[in-house]
């Protein structure tokens, strides 16, 4: 029983970060009907943002500390962030410790931002062109987005630690009467968890419960009628880009101290989030999610030491063997939608 | 001539010519001058030119006559790649058998997958391809390391049994074709240039003209057609009451089997395969091949794969001395700013310049290079012409490409 719990909590912070990608990719293809293959790129894009945060924040002055000396019996150089000077050290301190959370504020106008100028400057043009030509030209936008990361920030792995409030683990098993440290779990892949949970709940929200949103669900359903009635949609869909860029932006930042950022981070995520996406039924936003945990759990459950003794090598397909196999068996996914890419 | 029009005849003739001539015509720079690094006529990279070149008129096949977009194919190159080495390891370092046996096995997966695959169109397929060739990739990579072997990839031992070749006398046997080495290698000296002309090159570049052939006989048969029709209206060819399954396919078959060959032909060239050639990034490669050459047409995925081979390897060697060798005329000041402006688009950022153009191609020329070309051909033509000629004129030139 601990056993299946465990893999069940496993799964559940990679399953959080698929959920919120395929929920952005949905919310695009939902939306504005393009197939956007630099949707991962935009997840590297947020998870840099903390890192480019953490960067600031860790800018020093050095001084020359006079009643210290180094092994050589000179001055001791000291180095003092900037923001150590400004708040006091411990303010200081704390500020950078916290620079992964920090960095959301950082990241939601960055990662709208970046949304605008793609969908203004690029995507718009391709609305009309066939699915392949948007799969291309996102495909290519992808590369470059990746490369310019990887000129600036290089390309090995950039470590960025969580708060140290939230390092350690909780044991869960105590609170639910089993055995001390039978299951324990990272606070941070807690912490991400309930992250994702609020913003995809607040997504939902969003569009249930707004005006704004209940246009947005209309211009889904039927784009042309909702034009017709003197509602600027294109503006409404592109805001929602903006949207779903924050969202893969967030659960990039989010990210980091689970896996540190690297350039070809997105691509990695990018091919699993789109299996979630056909699995979870293209253009359905709780099919998305549904799929994305679902996924997640399941990878963890087969990456068990008696699963894999028994079924040698399952954990590295597992994912892909219940796309096809949800593929064959319902064409359109989990929750799909009649006439969505069906053309 | 061989069933070809004239057309289509002309342009074999053309493909011929520079393949058999690449190692002169790829070498046009002198060695040691300050360009000789802009050429391309050494074997390995040739090889490479005709071998992806190989790879790409198969995806074409698929791809720009159906219209179905593989995003799998790399794992028919991978699983050539593994057939024509165990051959190499079990029965003979004769290409001929590895080959054989590399365009077989991926013609049996191209048929397995192809059947489960072809069931869904549209992105659904890409996502289909996709997930087997990932499939392939992580066993190739953990299980199935007996076979694999894994991380370390494949590669030739000196404990192989190889039945057919009596003992090699201690070191490692190389590949050839009954007898004639491939790694053999003329090289002729005329002035300051150098030639080289390999036993391997013309081997791999034979057999790209074979499958360029076929190719262009596909593209002109009644099988073609149909495909194209799928292309253009799936639909109402089922309405029409055929079944196009078995044509898709057939052409999912035949594009497999071409990965396969280019598969064997590079474990040919170098006896070693990784897994890493199944990876979606290499199934990514060939689609920028094809469309950047321009997909659909018979020369273009050619094109496309000596463009991306040459910008990998040549590009990718330009570095900061070089570019300041190229300024060295400006002032010093400039020189700095331009060097400083083009650092990024070279060496290791080969792949940034590669994205962006293959962007602007996407953007701009939807028919890849072939369709600039005819585009610059038009307008030249345009001078001398009246309106109407032109138009007709476009027109014959868009039906010659398709």
């Amino acid at each position: 029983m601990d056993a299946i719990l465990i893999q069940i909590l496993n799964g559940l912070d990679k399953g959080s970060a698929y959920a919120l990608i395929a929920l952005g990719l949905t919310l695009i293809f939902g939306t504005l009907g393009v197939v956007n293959f630099a949707h991962g790129a935009l997840f590297m894009i947020g998870a840099f943002c903390a890192v480019t945060l953490q960067k600031i924040l860790t800018l020093s002055v050095t001084t020359i500390d006079p009643e210290r000396t180094d092994f050589l019996g000179n001055p001791m150089k000291v180095q003092t962030p900037y923001v150590e000077n400004w708040f006091g050290p411990e303010l200081g301190a704390a500020i950078i410790d916290w620079a992964v959370p920090l960095a959301i504020l950082l990241a939601i106008p960055v990662m709208v931002l970046v949304g605008f100028v793609m969908e203004r400057g690029l995507i718009k043009h391709f609305y009309k062109r066939p699915h392949a030509d948007q799969i291309l030209v996102t495909f290519g936008l992808a590369i470059v987005l990746q490369e310019v990361i990887k000129y600036f920030y290089g390309a090995n792995p950039i470590p960025t630690p969580a708060p140290s409030a939230f390092k350690g683990s909780l044991d869960i098993g105590v609170w639910l009467g089993f055995d001390p440290y039978s299951i324990i779990y990272p606070y941070w892949r807690l912490v991400y968890f309930f992250f994702a949970g609020i913003i995809i709940a607040g997504v939902f929200a969003f569009l249930q419960f707004t005006t704004f949103g209940m246009v947005v669900r209309a211009g889904m359903a039927d784009r042309e009628t909702v034009g017709l009635l003197g509602i600027d949609i294109d503006k409404r869909f592109t805001l929602m880009f903006g949207l779903a860029a924050a969202v893969a932006g967030l659960a990039g930042v989010m990210y980091t101290p689970i896996l540190s950022p690297n350039y070809h981070m997105g691509m990695d995520f990018l091919v699993l989030s789109f299996v979630v996406v056909v699995v979870g039924g293209m253009g359905s936003l709780p099919g998305a999610v549904l799929a994305g945990f679902l996924l997640g759990i399941l990878q963890s459950f087969a990456s068990m030491n008696e699963v894999k003794s028994l079924l040698p090598g399952i954990d590295q397909i597992i994912i892909y063997l219940v796309a096809i196999v949800i593929l064959l068996t319902r064409p359109r996914g989990l929750m799909g939608r009649r006439g969505v890419m069906e053309d | 001539m061989l069933g070809l029009e004239r057309k289509d005849t002309l342009l074999l003739i053309a493909v011929a010519f520079i393949t058999l001539f690449a190692p002169i015509i790829l070498n046009p720079f002198p060695a040691g001058s300050a360009l000789a690094q802009f050429n391309a006529g050494y074997p390995d990279l040739m090889q490479r030119f005709v071998i992806f070149g190989i790879f790409a008129i198969g995806f074409n096949i698929l791809f720009g006559l159906t219209g179905y977009l593989s995003f799998g194919h790399a794992a028919f190159l991978g699983i050539g790649s593994y057939s024509a080495v165990w051959m190499f390891k079990l029965l003979s370092m004769n290409v001929i058998p590895a080959i054989l046996l590399s365009i077989v096995m991926a013609g049996l997966f191209a048929l397995v997958i192809g059947f489960v695959s072809l069931r869904r169109s549209g992105i659904y397929f890409s996502i289909l391809t996709l997930a087997f060739a990932q499939m392939s990739y992580n066993l190739a990579y953990s299980v199935l390391t007996p076979i694999t072997n894994g991380e370390t990839g494949l590669q030739l031992t000196l404990s192989d049994p190889r039945i057919l070749d009596g003992d090699t006398g201690g070191g490692l046997p190389v590949t050839s074709l009954f007898g004639a080495e491939m790694r053999e290698t003329t090289t002729l000296f005329i002035g300051p240039w150098s030639w080289d002309f390999s036993v391997g090159y013309y081997f791999c570049a034979v057999l790209m003209l074979l499958a360029f052939y076929l190719s262009v006989r596909i593209f002109r048969s009644p099988f073609g057609m149909m495909l194209r029709a799928v292309k253009s209206n799936q639909q109402r060819m089922n309405y029409t009451g055929l079944n196009t399954r078995p044509y898709t396919l057939a052409a999912f078959v035949i594009s497999g089997m071409y990965a396969g060959l280019a598969g064997g032909l590079l474990a040919a060239m170098d006896p070693l395969a990784g897994a890493d050639r199944m990876q979606w990034t290499a199934s990514g490669e060939v689609v920028l091949m094809t469309i950047l050459g321009g997909a659909g047409t018979l020369i273009g995925p050619v094109l496309g794969a000596g463009f991306i081979k040459y910008f990998e390897n040549i590009f990718s060697k330009i570095n900061d001395g070089i570019l300041h060798q190229w300024f060295a005329f400006m002032p010093d000041g400039l020189e700095n700013v331009m060097v400083a402006l083009i650092h990024p688009f070279i060496g290791k950022g080969w792949h940034l310049t590669l994205g962006i153009m293959f962007m602007l191609v996407v953007i701009f020329l939807p028919g890849g290079l072939v369709e600039g070309a005819q585009r610059t051909g038009r307008m030249f033509r345009r001078r001398d012409r009246n309106a109407d000629h032109v138009e007709s004129d476009a027109a014959r030139q868009r039906a010659a490409a398709e």
